[in-house]
């Protein structure tokens, strides 16, 4: 018995990797993931493959309104996803974009129900509801901002658990608001924000400005230079003379803003109303967004797009294949998300099989002769 | 007021800290070996899923006849495992052998977890699933005579000894013996303990495993005992597995305090519930009261940090043995 056998293969950290070779390997798992989706789907519910994933397409593009959803819904899980990636930047993990983005929509809410009761025009309520979903949303990333500057307090616990608190604010104005004891708000016919051609195309401008402005704050300004460098390390940056407490607060700050605006659009353009599920765990998803664009925000249109077209197609691949069931697009969504997470380490590391190599090595050894 | 105190919050609350515990249990385990898994939430609704499959199968078998206790109790036991065992080893691969970003894996995890539960629990036949959860919660008969002690120590279904039972076991491997050397040796200096000849892969491995089986007996026993066998959505599930992470850092990496701290999160839990006098706007505001204790200690915890109470000094970081 040999007992000290060699390894089947070893790893290797890749120093440099040629950018179409990333891509390659990113579409390989885009490809495989897409795959799984038509095997689980054959399982389930012994569903063509094909017609799976004409569904898929046609859920996404398949009719101009469609289209117009996957516009903006992507947009929406951009616009989240530009809130987080200056904290993910300055390694703040900020779980907390759910509960931002709720706190925003229901200070919108507030503003639209209770000024509009008192019959206050809806240029007023739209100039107060801006500001105040906008410092909601802040407020709510501050808090943690500030105990983590100050006291290295765990930011990933603590935005997780500001979630649950503004869910929680939530339905108790709910169940303040609400009288017929239904438990859920009628839509709100006031101080709705205005239709820019169509429904869909306020957000979406709105997010495309956005995206112009965080592109610039992050590459082009001192700030965004200063978040990452505390990023990398905080040593550094103290060495340096960057106030760390300060960028943290601030940054928090600006994130926690864009996600009250998201919820601001969602409450006055697109709901309409607030339940504790308005953010639609995009404050989640967004996280994927950012992480799998390695927190360059032109690379997120790409990844939020994608996954919106997952998320709009399996909603339409469901009604198609008659699955009552709306949780399977999650199912896959995760198993999507467990491909990319999964090829980074082809993108980091490279797996070299000994047998192989050794055949290369005596072939060389040979041609050498 | 005492008497409620003492006849029904105490008892209700010692019942869903054993959900808190399974899950701080599991969580320590994984954390002492370096790895954050914030996947929990999505393995206990895995688990969940599992053991309720365990029940399916224990009432197609019994079909008329009462359910025997024993077996049903190990089968749902066995299938939680099984299911839970899915998630870990889907975190394990990405995380040790793929060395993945802890974090984002985690938070997959949870999402496929949230919809796997959501989707099989709507799927499954949950038929006399009200009669399982009885037997499941069959407590010793004259328990319920013994006044208060009875009610605070024996009035309970069997998955809260085993919950308590793990978590001093736990407790005693890691401080007495030498596997739960190596794995603390691991988690706070991986580079080392593989320089001392410990299997890292294997250990962190196993802790997953293990510590996600043990995870996902929470969510099983939140289904089959606390809410008797209903189902309405993954959500509590997920809060009871976010609390649960929350609860390592309030009992400073501890299986044996975990259960002091369960019960004192499970009493936040139901006090709203048992308060009587209350709105039901009120009682939304009272509901509050775990999160915003959870904050508070995380504040608290961070100010009066001590040398002796941080995390597993690689929690978090993946290993790579060429990487020095």
């Amino acid at each position: 018995m040999n007992k000290n056998h060699e390894p089947l293969f070893h790893i290797v950290k890749r120093s440099d990797i040629t950018l179409k070779k990333a891509m390659l390997i990113r579409g390989i798992a885009l490809l495989s993931g897409l795959v799984s989706i038509c095997l689980l789907m054959l399982i389930f519910t012994g569903a063509n493959p094909f017609a799976v994933i004409g569904q898929l397409f046609s859920g996404a593009f398949g009719t101009q309104r469609r289209f117009w959803i996957l516009l903006r819904d992507s947009c929406l899980l951009l616009g989240v996803g530009l809130a987080l990636v200056p904290a993910f930047k300055m390694k703040f993990w900020n779980l907390g974009g759910n509960g931002q983005i709720l706190i925003g929509s229901l200070v919108s809410i507030i503003c639209m129900k209770y000024m509009g009761e008192a019959g206050v025009s809806d240029p007023i309520i739209i100039l107060v509801m801006i500001p105040s979903s906008i410092i909601a949303g802040a407020i709510w990333a501050l808090i943690p901002a500030i105990f983590k500057a100050f006291f290295n307090t765990n930011e990933s616990l603590f935005t997780l658990m500001m979630n649950y608190i503004a869910a929680g604010i939530v339905s108790f104005f709910l169940a303040v608001a609400v009288t017929s004891g239904s438990g859920t708000l009628p839509t709100l016919s006031t101080g709705n924000l205005p239709n820019l051609g169509n429904q869909y195309l306020l957000t979406i401008i709105v997010v495309i400005l956005l995206l112009v402005i965080m592109t610039i704050y992050l590459k082009y300004t001192k700030q965004g230079y200063e978040l990452t460098v505390v990023g990398e390390s905080q040593n550094t940056a103290r060495y340096v003379g960057i106030n760390v407490k300060i960028v943290i607060i601030r940054t928090m700050v600006i994130s926690g803003a864009i996600c009250g605006l998201i919820g601001l659009l969602l409450a006055g353009s697109i709901n309409h109303t607030v339940n504790t599920e308005s953010a639609k765990n995009m404050g989640f998803t967004a996280i994927m967004v950012a992480w799998l664009a390695k927190f360059n925000p032109l690379i997120m249109i790409a990844t939020s797009l994608f996954i919106t077209f997952l998320t709009r197609g399996m909603s339409q691949v469901q009604t198609a294949f008659g699955i009552t069931n709306n949780s399977i697009s999650d199912i896959i969504i995760g198993l999507v998300y467990f491909f990319i997470i999964g090829c980074e380490f082809f993108i980091q590391y490279q797996v070299i099989f000994i047998k192989k190599q050794k055949k290369k090595e005596l072939q060389e050894k040979e041609s050498e002769q | 007021m005492m008497t409620t105190l003492f006849n029904s919050i105490i008892p209700a609350a010692i019942a869903i800290a054993t959900v808190f515990l399974f899950g701080c249990t599991g969580e320590i385990i994984m954390e002492k070996a370096g790895h954050l898994n914030l996947g929990i939430p999505g393995i206990m609704c895995m688990g969940t899923v599992g053991g309720c499959v365990g029940v399916r199968i224990c009432v197609l078998m019994f079909g008329t006849h009462t359910i025997n206790w024993f077996v049903l109790v190990l089968l749902t036991l066995i299938f939680s495992a099984l299911f839970s065992c899915i998630g870990a080893l889907i975190y394990a691969f990405l995380t040790v052998s793929l060395k993945c970003n802890q974090n984002v894996t985690g938070l997959a995890l949870t999402t496929f977890g949230a919809g796997f539960a959501d989707y099989f629990m709507t799927a499954i036949n949950k038929s006399n699933f009200a009669g399982a959860s009885k037997v499941i919660r069959y407590s010793l008969p004259f328990a319920s005579n013994l006044g208060v002690f009875g009610k605070i120590f024996l009035d309970h279904g069997v998955l809260v000894y085993i919950a308590i039972a793990i978590a001093i076991a736990t407790s005693l491997i890691l401080s007495k013996t030498r596997i739960g050397l190596s794995l603390r040796a691991i988690g706070e200096n991986p580079a080392t303990a593989d320089a001392a000849g410990i299997n890292i892969t294997k250990y962190k491995y196993l802790a997953i495993i293990i510590g996600s089986i043990i995870a996902g007996f929470g969510g099983v026993f939140y289904v089959m005992d606390y809410v008797g066998g209903s189902w309405e959505n993954s959500f509590t599930i997920q809060a009871f597995g976010w609390l649960a992470i929350a609860l390592v850092i309030f009992t400073v990496w501890k299986p044996a305090l975990a259960i002091a701290g369960s019960i004192v999160f499970g009493i936040l839990y139901v006090v709203p519930y048992y308060t009587s006098g209350i709105s039901f706007a009120q009682m939304k505001i009272l509901n509050l009261l775990p999160y915003v204790v959870t904050v508070i200690v995380l504040i608290i915890t961070s100010i009066v940090g001590r040398k002796n109470v941080q995390p597993p000094q690689s929690l978090g970081m993946s290993y790579f043995r060429e990487e020095r």
